[in-house]
This record gives C-alpha cells, structure tokens and sequence, in this order.
C-alpha cells in the first residue's frame, strides 16, 4: 500500500512540466521572502525612520539610477564646456597652453560597482598567480607542504580588519610615486583582499594535486617528463576540477572581503557607499545601503557563475556535473 | 654468463609508521633477451612488486636489477609499463596519449613528421588508427588497454612490462588482446614480463611461467617452462598434452602447494598498499 502511494506521488509529480517546476518553486520562495520582509520592515522603526520596506529599496534603487544619469549629463556638459574654452583659447592663440582638466564630480552607484568589481578582481587576479603555482608546489612536495602548511593554517582564519591598518601603513610607506598609476586606497583594498583570498585555492589546489591518480604519475616517471612539462601535462590539467573549486572560494571570500576593506580604507566602491550613507544619516539611506546590499549579493553570484563558465571553457571533463 | 635481465637476490621491505613489512626475499629470476615471462601468483603480495622494482618505480632495499649489465635505479622508457586500468590521460586523445610519449622519448632524436609517423605506426600495431581522434572515455576498456600498450610500445623499450593488463576486461575481448598481443611480441621481439592471475592466460602466452609464493617474504618458487610452437591458437591449444600438462603444474602449485591463506592474505594486501601509497609519498 505504501508502495503505491509512493508510486503515485511519483508520476503524479511527473506531471508537472519541467520548465513550470523550475520556475515556479523559486518564484515561490522569492514572493514569500518579499511578503515576510515587507511586514517586518513596517515593525521596525530606527533613528533614522522605518526600515525600508522591498517598495521603498525599489525606488531607491531607480532614484540611484537616475543619478547616475544626472552625474553623466553633468560631466558632459562640463567637457563640452571645457572643449569650447579650448577652441577659444586657441583661435585667438594657436601657441596656447591648453589644459585638460577631468571631471570631479562624486562616483555614482555605478562608478562605485565598476571599482568595486575593478578592485576585486585586481586582488583575486594576484592572490591566484601566488596560490596556483604555491599550492602546485605543495600538493607534488610532501617536504615543502609541511614546512609551508603552519605558516598556512595560522595566517588563513586571520581576519581582513586585522590585516587591513598593517597593509594601509605598508602601502603608504612602500608604494610611493610622482605620478601613481592606482589610487592608495585601491592597493590597499586589492592587497587585503589578496592576504584574505589566497587561501582557499592554496588548499584545495594543494589537495587536487596530491590526489592525482598515481598511475598518471607513473606514466610521466616512465617516459621522464621534465619537471615543467609534468606540470603543464599531467598535474595541472587533473587537478584543475580542485583547483577551480578554490578559485570559487577564494573569489566569494574577496567579495565579501572586499566591502570590509573599502569601508576602512575609504576605496570608492561599495564598501565606501555603504559607509557613507551610513554617515549621512537621511531619511533615505537605510534603502540605499538595502541597494546596496542586494548588488552586493547579486554580483557575488554572477561572479560565481562567471568562474563556473571559466571552468566549464578550460577542463577537459565536459561531462562532468558542475554545480 | 651474464644475462640480458637479471634479477638478482632481491628483497624489498616496506616501511610504514606501523612498522615494516617484508614483501620480498631473495628473489631470484634470469629473463633472456626476446623471452615472454609471466609471473603468477595469488593476488595481493609481491607480484606487482618486482613489476615495479624492474620499471624502477620502486627501490630494491638489497639485490639488484641488471639491465644488459646496467643496474635499474629509476625508471625509464627502456622499461615500458603496460597499467591494469590503462592510465591514459583522460583530457588527451587517443593519438596525443601516445604522443606524450613519443614526444618525450624521441625529443632529440625524431623529427616532428618522424615522430608522427611512429605515433600512428604503433597506434596501426594495436589496431587503433580509426579511433586516433577519440577521447579515452569515448572508447571501450579493451580499446583504451590497446592504447596503453601502443603507448608503452611506442617507447621502444628493452623490456615490455605489462601489470596484470587483461585482468580488468571481459572473456572475449581479453582473448582478443591476447592474440595481438602474440603477434606483436612475434613481430617485434620485445622481452616482455606480465603479471597475470589467470592460469591459461599465462600458458598461452609465455615462454616461461614464474610462480610465486604467498608473502609475506614472498620469491620465486618454481619456473615452468612452455615447450608449445609458436604461433600459439587458442583452440588447437585446448586438446595439446603439453599445453594441459603446463596448466596442470600450474594450478597445482597455486592451489594445492600454495594454497591462498583464507585470511592473512587478504590483510597482507591492504598492508601492502598502504605501505607503497606512504613509501612513495615519503
């Protein structure tokens, strides 16, 4: 009897068309989470008015797009400006020295994202060509592995605030230039962001490495592979499943760390958006920072998903079920 | 006289944290230039050693192995390893599998379309030219072993040594590779020693037939040898007097003179991988 109930619930659930199934049990849940949020939103009151409700986020979020606008029609019509002083100053002067001033009006939301996902990628792009090549290292040296894996295990759970004043007094000391390429502030959020990301995939490539089929091994001790070679033939390419895991790790963990670091470190990216509305105290900013923090979390997906197509481009496995 | 490959009073002792264990004694085995050596034995303790001890992926603790009077400390292409689960790079194809090899072999002394040359002649040898563009998992067991043994043949080696290469297929495709792989040592000549468990496998192909003991401690304990013509055919084989008195020799040493210890040999086996995952990663 249990059997055929079981049975029946089975086609019965068979029913429902695939692409109804998958659309609609998200949906589900999304409208469920709007519900409950709205009515908790109206309970809370703060010293700087109610929390916002998703109707209240979702007309920030236009009202911050249409500053973006505003900011962009306003530089336009700065540059046109500045191009016709130009034109002047060279009619009545062709020898002229003329000046090129940028714009400086303040980043919108925008501008904030682009340096945000600039400063990040920056940070994991330099915490990657450490960890690969270290983890590599790790993963064919049991001796290197355990003189490294002390330094590894206590520098990984350090926490981004920690690291953050030592790296910005570093920076200022270190990084001196006429004519910088990068902001300070930039190096000194890319370079926590690295410190914080680097771990992730040191592990995990130390672990594909070292789980390689010992067969594959021998095959390249019998034929004499040169140590490159070994590498770039056999060691990368079987461990690259593991070696993407880390990545992905270690890409969500620079996100996350990422709006810690431009908060203190007053980079302009979402980090400092957030702080700044939190400064500025309007009656708008609790919805501003929701924007925020909805982008955030909307980013942080689409990178994964990004690092999850990557994989799917470089690895042999085409069959394999990346999830 | 000195011999082609000697295998000279070889012992090898694991050691492992839990302490060590004696997988070989004084094993002793003089394999001529052309010969066809199958080692048999019941499974787990020291087969796959001396395999391994003759590729050099292992270190002998005393004895040694002579290669036309050159002692075997590394491995090397001269000794071609043929693995039970094949071991082809899953994210090469067919042809650059062997390629791999080829390439690393004959660097300097092959030119690019000599080395392709010799790539689709060994994958021709095995019968594989059609499936050359085929990725491994593309392809069925028995054709990936063929192209392991295209591999290990593309090397040219001195001695051909083929780790229980059949074990892990079906009857009939395992009577197929046994016949090729009859006309390729015909053809080619190469020394060829293969581990194998299965009794007529070993009859049919070898020139002599090396039983081992149970380990631990484990050596050589008698050597048949195969007095049948050559070239061998399954089915004319199967009412030859000589044939069956081989095989009876055999399992009367397997079975009766050495019978497998219900037990202890199944802890000897864990031991004994164990103990070559930790000596290696050491």
């Amino acid at each position: 009897m249990i059997a055929l109930n079981a049975a029946q619930i089975r086609t019965s659930g068979q029913r429902i068309p695939k692409f109804l199934a998958k659309g609609i049990l998200p949906a589900l849940g999304l409208s469920l989470f709007l519900l409950m949020w709205h009515a908790l939103a109206g309970s809370i009151t703060t010293s700087l008015g109610q929390f916002p409700g998703p109707a209240q986020v979702w007309e920030q979020s236009q009202s911050l797009y249409v500053e973006h606008g505003e900011q962009r029609a306003k530089a336009a019509r700065f540059y046109e400006r500045q191009d016709k002083r130009n034109a002047k100053k060279l009619e009545k002067n062709p020898d002229a020295v003329i000046k090129q001033r940028a714009y400086t009006g303040t980043p919108t939301f925008l501008d904030q994202i682009v340096t945000s996902l600039y400063t990040v990628l920056f940070g994991f792009a330099l915490a990657s060509i450490i960890a690969i090549p270290l983890g590599i290292a790790c993963g064919l040296s049991n001796r290197f592995y355990e003189a490294i894996n002390p330094i590894i295990q206590i520098l990984k759970p350090v926490s981004p605030l920690a690291w953050l004043p030592l790296v910005t007094m570093v920076v200022s000391a270190v990084y001196v230039t006429d004519n910088p390429m990068f902001e300070k502030s930039f190096i000194t959020s890319a370079v926590t962001v690295a410190l914080c990301c680097i771990w992730p995939t040191v592990i995990n490539t130390t672990v594909g490495v070292g789980g390689i089929d010992r067969d594959l091994v021998d095959v390249g001790r019998v034929i004499k592979l040169p140590a490159l070679t070994n590498v770039t033939r056999i060691v990368l390419p079987s461990s690259i499943p593991m070696i993407f895991t880390g990545l992905r790790l270690s890409l969500a963990t620079g996100w996350m760390v990422l709006i810690a670091a431009e908060m203190l470190a007053q980079n302009p990216g979402l980090g400092k958006f957030i702080w700044d509305e939190f400064q500025n105290g309007s009656s708008n900013s609790l919805s501003r920072i929701m924007v925020a923090v909805i982008t955030i979390g909307l980013i942080g997906f689409l990178l994964d998903r990004l690092m999850l197509s990557l994989q799917r481009r470089v690895s042999w496995d085409k069959q394999a079920v990346l999830r | 006289m000195s011999y082609f490959l000697d295998i000279s009073q070889v012992s090898k002792t694991f050691h492992t944290d839990s302490g060590s264990f004696e997988a070989l004694r004084d094993v002793d085995l003089k394999i001529n230039q052309g010969e066809f050596v199958t080692i048999i034995g019941h499974s787990g303790c020291g087969k796959s050693t001396v395999l391994n001890l003759v590729a050099g992926l292992l270190e002998v603790t005393t004895g040694g192995v002579i290669l036309e009077n050159k002692e075997i400390n590394d491995p090397g292409p001269d000794r071609a390893v043929v693995f039970q689960n094949h071991a082809l790079m899953p994210w090469l194809s067919v042809y650059d599998n062997v390629g791999l090899a080829v390439k690393a072999v004959f660097k300097h002394t092959k030119t690019k379309q000599e080395m392709k040359d010799w790539i689709l002649h060994n994958l021709a040898l095995v019968n594989m030219t059609h499936a050359k563009d085929k990725m491994p998992h593309e392809i069925s067991g028995g054709m990936k072993q063929r192209v392991g043994i295209a591999r290990a043949l593309a090397m040219q080696p001195k001695v051909l040594l083929m780790d229980e290469p059949f074990g892990a297929l079906d009857a009939l495709t395992r009577a197929q590779l046994q016949d090729s792989t009859m006309d390729i040592h015909r053809e080619l000549g190469t020394t060829v020693i293969m581990i194998t468990h299965d009794v007529d496998e070993a009859v049919l192909l070898s020139d002599r037939i090396v039983m081992m003991t149970n380990g631990p401690a484990a050596t050589v304990g008698q050597i048949v040898d195969v007095n049948l013509d050559r070239p061998r055919h399954r089915l004319e084989l199967a009412e030859n007097t000589q044939f069956n008195h081989c095989r009876r020799m055999v399992l009367d040493f397997l079975y009766a003179a050495h019978s497998k210890p219900a037990e202890s040999t199944e802890e000897c086996a864990t031991d004994i991988s164990t103990a070559t995952d930790q000596s290696e990663a050491a």
